[in-house]
């Protein structure tokens, strides 16, 4: 009986990986609201952004290995990760921002080729992952089981990007943040420092990635060629769901990550990064050809 | 001298010296193989790279494509070794440009950094798939035939295909961009939008950049292939982090969109690489990645694109009207 | 004379704005018509619908007799509809030659003509136009190093190039030199009386408008005013009103 003909026959099955799914694509939807974050903010795509999840999860592993609770994990990863995307805006991406494509782009990729073979230096190439000492759940009477840290992670995702979203809504320095956004020239006119806004932006979605680099070595696992596949993930979510509209940022982040689990189920799990980067090429070229009847391409 | 000999000097010069390398430094005639391998592959991305402005993180596809082609040919062709090696190298490059052009047209639309990450994933896309199928040997990858002879011979013989590659390419490449070709890729990189506007073809041009890129990839796969004697998916058919980056770097280092540049850049970057290797061992990656992210901060015009601005005579442009004079 | 360019009813929106109102406008074979009209009136839009840089809400367009709101730029490219740009659109970093070269009609573009060298007769062309503009000293110099005044004129020499039967040109004498700008109405006046190009030309100088075209569309607001000869659209009391009085 072939994996489509088990689906079929027993739906639960279904509801099994829909559920794994989501809970994994809250994950996803905060690296996606990082990378979009610095895309309208700075108009510059961040390619090492898989490698800053990456990193947050070593952080998050070293802060297990040093005898701590794994929850400290997720705030010890934030904080790590700011500071590095606060130092890396200061020495590398400042020179970045204003530039052409071309000089944008590979900056971020070498910077991404450079922490990942970091990584894999200092780190080593082995799988790491952090036991949360949760256990599993059962939904649906017995006939879904979820691992509770799935759950906590999904939550903990979710309350991260609330305060993140009031953050950029009540804060000041939120709020120059969006004015920035919207118009770099008159905030600085205004009297905004963009260079701080910028750092700020770009140590924040650090911070994110950090975090949520922490909540993947809990449910799932690291290794150092890790970012490559969550650069890919966010930016997948953020064309389509577009820069400014983080409800669709998280429906689609959402339903990545469940078409990932039913795909990696179908295909085989060895085929699931392939289902990956197949879909990019195939959302971009689709998305692109839409665009093209209206005589527009993406931007 | 005339102009044509004057012209024709380095290029004689060049092919002299590297038909005796390998009688001259007989210790290094596989570093000197992948030198010209490493010609190859910056030639190749410069042509949409550099010339026609699009940044491809994927071209590594096209290489692994051949390899794996020539691999299976060579495994159930049947057909002995040196006739299976060669037409297993002509169908790598077939199948290769005929990805090339299927693949154009979708491909090629997204422009920026949508096609460099949609090329991205692309190289890496193929890479994950050949890991899984079983036919081309699955994670465990491909080994190519022994060569019918002994080691040295073996090593002449990959050393000269690999020249005559790269030879092979530079001078297509040479001829291509002196005619309407050259003019059209240019202007594409330069304003498509404007080129459109003017009736150009740009999808037709565009595709068929891709194609000849595609086409002296498909041959390098397949020496490459045979040279290294094992083919892995991920590390050696459709290794971005390794050729696939160096493709761009050696454009950019020696001066992208220029037809010497990625040459100098192929050879100051192999043999600086032999240093860092020798010096540096695992840390040569993490020192590549922090060579892109200086060269592109600091010096993104590349070797040649540095002197073409301070010395523009060079390269036969002028920078003020003095010889411009009235029409005759 | 037959209509080289129909627009009927043409109209475009974007978002809740509409750029264009059922506007209906024709251009004669040999002609030179004018579209004037104060900033945000909906004239470079029109043009944009013209050449197919955006499809169109309604209405028709038909170029040669043939409809075209269908079809993509470059097709209509093709077809021997060329438009100039307000900001000046040239390949900066090929030498001004090499622009005119490119620019040669991309009738045949198999294999064998896509790699072809240029021919010396197309060079011969490319220097004698780029002459015509006043540009042939500075033909091997990169188009990104003239002055924006001179890109103007190599983008019209260009254009020419291309051997179109009509030319869109928009505000082609905004930021040159006054002292130059009568020289490059007369050579737009050869271009159409010796090449046979017909002119559809967006002007805000009035001056040059009223001086080059032999009819005048006037759009305010997206609709269409008034159209007419030169003199009597100079004395249209709506058109005058349109301007603010401004001339």
């Amino acid at each position: 009986m072939s994996n489509l003909d088990l689906l079929i026959q027993a739906p639960v099955l279904s509801l099994q990986l829909l559920i794994d799914g989501i809970l994994v694509g809250a994950v996803f939807a905060l690296a996606a609201y990082g990378m979009a974050l610095v895309w309208g903010v700075m108009n510059v795509i961040n390619i090492a952004q898989g490698e800053f999840v990456m990193l947050g999860g070593y952080v998050a592993l070293f802060v297990v290995q040093a005898g701590y609770h794994p929850a400290l994990g997720v705030p010890a990863a934030a904080a790590v990760m700011f500071a590095v995307g606060w130092g890396l805006y200061r020495v590398v991406i400042y020179r970045v921002v204003d530039k052409d494509l071309f000089i944008s782009l590979l900056a971020t990729f070498g910077l991404s080729i450079l922490l990942q073979q970091f990584a894999n230096q200092v780190f080593g190439a082995d799988v790491q992952t952090v036991d949360s000492g949760l256990g599993t759940r059962f939904l649906f009477g017995g006939m879904v089981t979820v691992a509770e840290i799935k759950l906590v992670a999904f939550a903990a995702a979710f309350l991260l990007g609330g305060c993140l979203v009031a953050f950029l809504r009540r804060s000041r320095l939120g709020q120059a943040i969006r004015a920035t956004a919207q118009n770099a020239r008159a905030a600085r006119i205004l009297g905004i420092d963009t260079d701080r806004v910028y750092a700020a932006t770009f140590a924040l979605n650090a911070a994110i990635c950090g975090a949520a680099g922490a909540l993947v070595i809990m449910t799932w696992i690291v290794h150092p060629y890790l970012g490559l596949v969550y650069t890919v993930r966010s930016f997948m979510i953020v064309v389509v769901a577009g820069l400014g509209n983080l409800a669709a940022v998280i429906v689609a982040a959402l339903g990545l990550g469940a078409a990932e689990n039913f795909a990696g189920f179908l295909l085989g799990a060895e085929y699931q990064a392939a289902f990956v980067f197949s879909l990019l090429v195939v959302i971009l070229v689709f998305r692109n050809r839409r665009l093209g009847r209206q005589r527009k391409y993406l931007k | 001298m005339s102009p044509l000999a004057r012209r024709l000097a380095p290029l004689l010069a060049i092919g002299a010296v590297a038909l005796v390398a390998p009688m001259l430094l007989p210790a290094f005639k596989t570093q000197l193989s992948f030198l010209w391998i490493m010609v190859c592959f910056a030639l190749t991305w410069d042509i949409i790279g550099g010339q026609m402005g699009y940044n491809s993180f994927g071209n590594v596809l096209f290489l692994g494509v051949g390899m794996y082609l020539c691999a299976v040919v060579q495994r159930d062709a049947e057909l002995g070794y040196f006739p299976g090696l060669f037409v297993g190298m002509a169908l790598g490059a077939i199948l290769a440009v005929a990805v090339a052009a299927v693949l154009g047209s979708g491909i090629l639309g997204l422009r920026g950094h949508y096609f460099a990450i949609g090329t991205l994933g692309l190289g890496i896309a193929a890479g994950e798939i050949a890991s899984g199928w079983d036919y081309i040997g699955a994670g465990s990858g491909l080994v190519t035939p022994q060569y019918p002879g002994d080691v040295d011979t073996r090593k002449m013989l990959f050393y000269y295909s690999s020249f005559a590659l790269a030879a092979a390419t530079f001078l297509t490449l040479r001829h291509i961009y002196g005619g309407r070709f050259g003019l059209a890729i240019n202007a594409i990189r330069d304003d498509e939008d404007k080129a459109e506007a003017m009736g150009l073809r740009t999808t037709r041009y565009k595709t068929m950049a891709w194609c000849v890129s595609a086409v002296f990839l498909g041959v390098a796969g397949g020496i490459v292939g045979n040279m290294i004697g094992f083919i892995d998916p991920r590390d050696v058919a459709f290794a971005g982090p390794t050729f696939g980056v160096w493709m761009v770097l050696m454009a950019i280092l020696g001066g992208r969109g220029t037809l010497w540049g990625p040459v100098v850049g192929a050879v100051v970057f192999h043999v600086t690489q032999e240093l860092f290797w020798t010096y540096l061992l695992g840390w040569q990656r993490v020192a590549l990645g922090l060579l892109i992210v200086v060269v592109v901060l600091f010096f993104p015009l590349g070797i040649l694109g540095w002197l073409r601005e301070r010395r523009p005579e060079l390269f036969g442009h002028r920078v003020d009207e003095a010889d411009g004079g009235a029409r005759p | 004379m037959t209509a080289l360019l129909e627009v009927e009813d043409v109209s475009k929106r974007f978002g809740g704005v509409t750029a264009n109102n059922a506007i209906s406008m024709a251009v004669a074979e040999g002609e030179i018509v004018g579209l004037i009209g104060p900033n945000g009136s909906g004239k470079t839009t029109l043009f944009n619908s013209i050449v197919g840089f955006h499809p169109v809400d309604g209405g028709s367009i038909r170029f040669q007799g043939e409809e075209i709101s269908r079809l993509r730029v470059p097709e209509i490219a093709r077809r021997g509809l060329l438009r100039t740009f307000q900001q000046t659109r040239v390949y900066r970093r090929m030498t001004c030659l090499q622009n005119m070269l490119i620019s040669e009609p991309h009738e045949r573009e198999g294999l064998a003509a896509m790699f072809a060298r240029p021919q010396g007769a197309a060079a011969e062309r490319g220097e004698e136009l780029l002459e015509f503009v006043g540009l042939y000293a500075k033909r091997l110099l990169l188009a990104g190093d003239l002055s924006f005044g001179q890109q103007k004129l190599l983008e019209f020499a260009m254009a020419l190039m291309n051997e179109p039967a009509m030319l869109l040109l928009d505000e082609p004498t905004a930021g040159i030199n006054p002292t130059l700008i009568n020289g490059l109405i007369e050579r737009l006046k050869r271009a159409n009386a010796d090449l046979g190009i017909t002119l559809l030309v967006i002007e805000h100088n009035m001056r040059v408008i009223m001086n080059l075209a032999q009819r005048i569309y006037c759009l305010a607001h997206g609709e269409l005013l008034a159209e007419g000869r030169p003199e009597d659209i100079r004395n249209d009391r709506r058109v005058v009103d349109a301007y603010l009085g401004a001339h």
